[in-house]
């Protein structure tokens, strides 16, 4: 299988996007950052075309870091090569569930 | 650098010559429809809005609609009005004519119901049509242009290709001496940190802040999660987890120039150039008529998911970050920026291709969406409640 590629936006990031089809789990990315360096991760299941993976394991309450800036936090153990999405990461804005503790 | 327009009697220039055929309520939306199904060279503004709303919502609404009869792309205007409704209709006359364009106005209670109405505003649409569809397109320079900036059915490619193009054109149409306005505040949520340093000086900073927090206060207080309201279930299929990410990737679109401060919603731009905000909410049929009061001649619009709809008096340029949907929609999207995505082009070079389409749809092209007239879901966006 040809090898598939993965965006590392900013140096802080610790997730990547895959713009491939097709990846299922067991696949290998190449992750590439700006800089052209690259590192090869094992994805941890199906992910979807556009999605994102972690570049390192993620603890839960732990800030996930997209364009170098907070996209959410994380609600779960996230492993290495994991599938970040709704399903563990939480949103931090707009959150008129959690009644004025709502971190800013 | 010039384009191709037609010079208005109040020194703005359009890169369309419609009569815009406006109903002043809601109630008067039939007769509308049938007078533009009737007469070629007009378009209708098919809202929802304009009665039993508070006195500030109605006072938004008049005003949203004289913005839109006022905008450049329009040549002349028939206000369509039922005559019992809470818009204020002779002021929307009254101002509209102070561009010096013919403007018409029916009210179909006077005129006797419907189809008497229907019958009158065909024969003034028809006059209107008569008087400026003559009109000839003159060199006028591009800083005469406003340029309106939206992305809809986001995916994660929006940050990272179509939004990229957008801002590429944005900066140079702001380098041209152009007007360019951005909007979606709720899709500044999580990246007004950004937007602020950006700020001309600490007012307009200030100003960012106050309408995030105005936008985010009235998202929560339903009491839940906005999440598949904001980001929306298409945009989370496409991958993006939080606010906070979709935010992130769309104020790529507004490029990297200063930003002079904030327009509310119906506010036309006069006198301002350079980089702008519109306080907006991010569904289409309302952001996309804001833009157009605003006096937008045109809109770049990024989507990733397939977001196909324009607007009826402003061509709406459609740029796909997304190459899987680029090849599967390519009836409704005008430029592929899925190229990037693929490693195929570069955002420079996909932004010069841009930037000449915008030269040619300023001169007359139309867009994929206009040609169809896939235009016809507007609204207006107001703030209180229906009573």
């Amino acid at each position: 299988m040809s090898l598939q590629l993965a965006l590392k936006i900013n140096d802080r990031d610790n997730v990547a996007t895959i713009f491939a089809n097709g990846i299922v789990l067991g696949s290998e990315v190449e992750v590439r950052d700006k800089q052209g360096k690259s590192e090869k991760v094992k994805v941890l299941g199906d992910v979807p075309f556009g999605h994102k993976i972690a570049l390192k394991d993620i603890h839960p309450g732990e800030e996930i870091f997209k364009y170098g800036e907070e996209i959410g936090v994380a609600t779960k153990e996230i492993k290495r090569g994991e599938h970040v999405h709704v399903h563990n990461l939480d949103s931090m804005r707009g959150r008129g569930d959690l009644k004025g503790e709502a971190v800013k | 650098m010039n384009f191709m327009g037609y010079v208005r009697p109040d020194g703005k220039v359009g890169a369309r010559n419609h009569v815009a055929v406006i109903p002043s309520v809601i109630c008067a939306n039939d007769v509308a429809q049938a007078i533009v199904g009737q007469v070629q060279g007009t378009v209708g503004f098919f809202h929802h809005q304009g009665c039993c709303q508070l006195p500030p919502d109605l006072k938004r609404v008049t005003d949203t609609l004289i913005g839109l009869g006022c905008s450049p792309n329009v040549g002349a205007a028939l206000i369509v009005s039922l005559g019992c409704e809470g818009t204020d209709h002779e002021r929307m006359l009254k101002t509209i004519v102070k561009t010096g364009k013919p403007v018409k106005i029916i009210r179909i209670q006077e005129l006797g119901g419907a189809s008497r109405a229907i019958q009158a505003g065909i024969d003034a649409a028809q006059e209107l049509v008569g008087q400026i569809s003559g009109l000839q397109r003159e060199p006028s320079d591009l800083s005469n242009v406003v340029m309106a900036i939206k992305c809809g059915a986001s995916d994660t490619t929006s940050g990272m290709a179509s939004n990229c193009v957008v801002g590429y054109v944005a900066d140079k149409m702001v380098d041209l001496g152009a007007t360019v306005v951005f909007g979606e505040t709720t899709e500044f949520i999580g990246a007004e940190h950004i937007l602020a340093r950006r700020a001309a000086n600490k007012q307009v900073a200030d100003k960012i802040y106050e309408i995030v927090e105005r936008m985010e206060t009235r998202a929560k207080s339903l009491g839940c999660d906005m999440r598949k309201g904001q980001p929306t279930p298409g945009n989370i299929a496409g991958g993006l987890s939080s606010i906070e990410e979709k935010s992130l990737g769309a104020i790529v679109k507004s490029g990297s120039k200063p930003i002079q401060g904030v327009l509310e919603y119906p506010e036309m731009v006069t006198t301002q150039k350079g980089l702008w905000i519109k306080d907006s909410p991010g569904r289409e049929p309302e952001i996309l008529t804001g833009m157009a009061c605003t006096g937008a001649q045109f809109m770049m619009f990024s989507t990733g998911r397939g977001a196909p709809q324009g607007f009826p008096s402003m061509p709406v340029i459609k740029i796909c970050g997304n190459p899987n949907t680029f090849d599967r929609m390519s009836h409704d999207m005008d430029l592929n920026a899925g190229l990037i995505i693929k490693g195929e082009k570069t955002i420079e070079q996909v932004g010069e291709e841009a930037f000449q389409k915008v030269l040619c749809v300023l001169n007359g092209e139309m867009t994929k969406n206009e040609a169809i007239k896939y235009f016809n879901s507007i609204d207006i966006h107001t703030l209180g409640p229906v009573i």
